[in-house]
């Protein structure tokens, strides 16, 4: 078991340094620069401001700078948020999107197993066709449509909720919900398959021949075998629910690391772009590593591998 | 209150599937002693399955006991809700399946899986239920126990598994082991070794068994009695030595002659007899075997056939329609009555 981890970890490491070097060199290849503007500025002017942020050294250079700077934990200043570094953007916004994603993905999970498993149990009958009609609708409906039809209905027409901004609990409600929909309905469906699946498997009538209960064949023999392609589905879903979701975000005002990402693109501002693409990435592998490692805790055969 | 352990009488089983209602048991019985062996062979879908797991209420969620009875230990097991039904499974009557491979949780370690066998009924006392696991693997020729009872399944080869599945079935010492076809998925010297553990564990526990196989050389070495099962129906049923010296029925004596003769060491499987089973959406009327059977006459497309008891002295008898027949030789073939006919014009001209 502690070699599957530690081989996970490693793997994990190595992934984030291609990660690193890659966006590095994409970020290079790319046309234009945070100091190319409509305004005009002087050859001179250009050039000092080139060679305080180092960008007049050879590329490799550039590249060796960087990697050392990211191993020590500094990604740098933002170009065009002056006196803030990309550490203290990532450590102010990530943790409201951390917060509303993990809320999210929370509910999904308690939404969707559920819903899942019943359709799954109840397989053809009214409940199971109620279940299938809306989980599609909640994969098809796209996040930005929920997201404005619930600030029309429940903010503005019914005046509910909060429509913007993260001030009381009653406003986590619409982004959280706007934010779990999709995923609710697709584990809903994930579920509703890998349980049919499990009920008709042998094991599942050994449990029933040996006298034991269908709440308890359900919670013991079925969940946790039904529940492993959920578990596979959670890491890149947290990756990207916690990393924060721009529409969501940018809809309901909410100051977090999604939001700051897309907008850095646009203004060319590198060492954000940079910073916040190697946190994302080293997130996402987190998570990734994280669910193997649970994976691995809930399905024995896996040590083998 | 029937003398029998197991008591089915005129069972008739059906599933309901869009295509059509599917009729898998026609009017089944079976009895069976305690502390009885009874071997039930047949083709592919002629039912083998379907009556063991009815007797324990296992059947799928579509089939349905339209007509008969089904009695096991004092037990109206077609009339039991599935919350009673549960008390006695795994208690007073188990399964093994046929394949040990898919029949344990992945996910669970061995000693779980046989501990939660042993505890379901709640009957044990703690400290019990915590030996018993131990006990039951050292009963079915595991060694190790210890160790065994941490591993997961996967772990465990074929045959290992199979012991494991038989510990579990034996956990509350049940009255009845129904064992659907526990070899047929094994390598060949463990086949061997897995029958040699039930008829060991047969004689230690005094349990019935209903073995349900395709294997004819296993029945015959385990088995008091043998019910040979065709399209839903038993066709021809007795003692192992009549089935196998005697046989009566037209299918049985193709079974019989499809074995290979035995110039190889191992245990031959049954050859298919040409020709397709029935269709049993729409059954025909007269004897199921009828197109396939080279006896065939025209009565036995228009009626079917009535139960005929064979006697020891050659001499035949119609079977009361009760299903009392103390396990007498049967068969459900319309040469019986021919020659029972004959017969008694043979005494007739004699007089
Ligand atoms: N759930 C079901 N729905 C519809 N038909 C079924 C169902 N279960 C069994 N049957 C039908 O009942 C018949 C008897 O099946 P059964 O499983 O008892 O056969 P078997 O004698 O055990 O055969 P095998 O040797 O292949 O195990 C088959 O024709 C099968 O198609
Ligand atoms: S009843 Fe007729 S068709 Fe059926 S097995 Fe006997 S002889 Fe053959
Ligand atoms: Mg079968």
């Amino acid at each position: 078991m502690a070699k599957y981890i530690i081989k996970r970890i490693l793997f994990g490491v190595l992934t984030a340094f291609v990660v690193a070097t890659l966006t590095f060199f994409i970020m290079n290849l790319v046309p234009g620069g945070p100091f190319l503007s409509e305004k005009a500025v002087t050859p001179q002017a250009q050039a000092a401001m080139e060679a305080k942020y180092g960008l007049d050294k050879p590329l490799f250079v550039q590249y060796l700078t960087y990697m050392g700077d990211i191993l020590q934990g500094d990604m740098g200043m933002s170009l065009k948020k002056r006196g803030f570094t990309v550490n203290d953007i990532i450590r102010n916004k990530f943790p409201v999107s951390a917060r509303l994603g993990g809320m999210a993905v929370l509910l999904s999970v308690l939404i969707g197993v559920p819903l899942g498993s019943i359709a799954a149990y109840n397989r053809g009958k009214v409940i199971d066709n109620i279940i299938i009609v809306f989980s599609t609708a909640g994969i098809a409906i796209p996040t930005f449509l929920s997201s404005t039809l619930m600030m029309y209905f429940l903010s503005v027409k019914l005046k509910l909720l909060p429509s913007l901004g993260l001030t009381t609990p009653a406003s986590y409600i619409m982004p959280v919900l706007a934010l779990s929909l999709y995923p609710a309905s697709y584990i809903s469906r994930l579920m509703r398959s890998s349980m049919l699946d499990v009920i008709g498997q042998d094991y599942m009538r050994t449990a029933r021949a040996k006298g034991v209960s269908t709440f308890k064949s359900i919670f013991k023999h079925a969940l946790r075998n039904a529940i492993l392609p959920v578990v596979t589905y959670l890491g890149p879903l947290l990756a990207y629910l916690m990393t924060g979701s721009f529409i969501v975000e940018k809809i309901f005002t909410i100051p977090g690391l999604g939001h700051e990402f897309v907008s850095a693109i646009p203004s060319r501002d590198y060492p954000l772009i940079m910073g916040t693409t190697i946190f994302l990435a080293c997130f996402i592998i987190l998570m990734n590593v994280v669910v193997d490692i649970a994976y691995a805790f809930i399905d024995p055969r896996i040590k083998l591998k | 209150m029937s003398d029998y352990l197991v008591d089915i009488k005129h069972e008739k089983l059906s599933f309901f599937t869009p295509v059509g209602e599917v009729k898998a048991l026609n009017d089944v019985s079976i009895q069976m002693k305690e502390g009885e062996v009874l071997g039930i062979v047949g083709e592919s879908g002629s039912g083998k399955s379907v009556t063991a797991y009815s007797l324990m209420g296992l059947t799928a969620d579509n089939g349905k006991i339209v007509d008969g009875e089904v009695n096991f230990n004092g037990h109206r097991v077609d009339l039991m809700t599935e919350k009673e039904i549960r008390k006695i499974r795994g208690k007073e009557i188990s399964i093994i399946f046929q394949d040990p491979m898919t029949s344990l949780n992945p996910v669970y370690t061995i000693g779980n899986q046989i501990e939660e066998a042993v505890r379901v009924h709640g009957d044990k006392t703690k400290e019990e239920a915590r030996q018993r696991p131990r006990e039951l693997l050292t009963l079915v020729g595991i060694n190790e126990p210890d160790k065994r009872l941490k591993q997961y399944p996967h772990e465990l080869s074929g045959g290992m598994r199979q012991r494991v599945m038989i510990a579990i079935a034996l956990a509350c010492e049940p009255k009845l082991l129904i064992a659907d076809e526990p070899t047929t998925a094994l390598d060949v010297t463990i086949q061997a070794q897995i029958l040699e553990l039930m008829n060991d564990l047969r004689r230690k526990l005094k349990m019935g068994i209903i073995l349900i196989t395709h294997d004819l050389g296993v029945v015959a070495s385990m088995c008091d009695h043998i019910a040979v099962m065709y399209a839903g129906e038993i066709v021809e049923y007795g003692t192992t030595d009549d089935i196998f010296y005697e046989p009566k029925h037209e299918y049985t004596k193709g079974l019989l002659k499809s074995i290979p003769k035995f110039q190889e060491k191992e245990y031959s499987r049954l050859v298919p007899i040409e020709g397709t089973p029935v269709d049993l959406l729409n059954p025909p009327k007269g004897c199921g075997f009828a197109p396939r059977c080279d006896s065939c006459m025209k009565i036995c497309l228009e009626r079917k056939p009535e139960k005929m008891i064979i006697n020891a002295d050659g001499t035949f008898e119609d079977m009361p329609d009760e299903t009392e027949y103390n396990g007498k030789h049967y068969s459900r073939c319309w040469l019986q009555k021919k020659e029972q006919f004959e017969l008694q014009d043979n005494a007739k001209g004699e007089s």
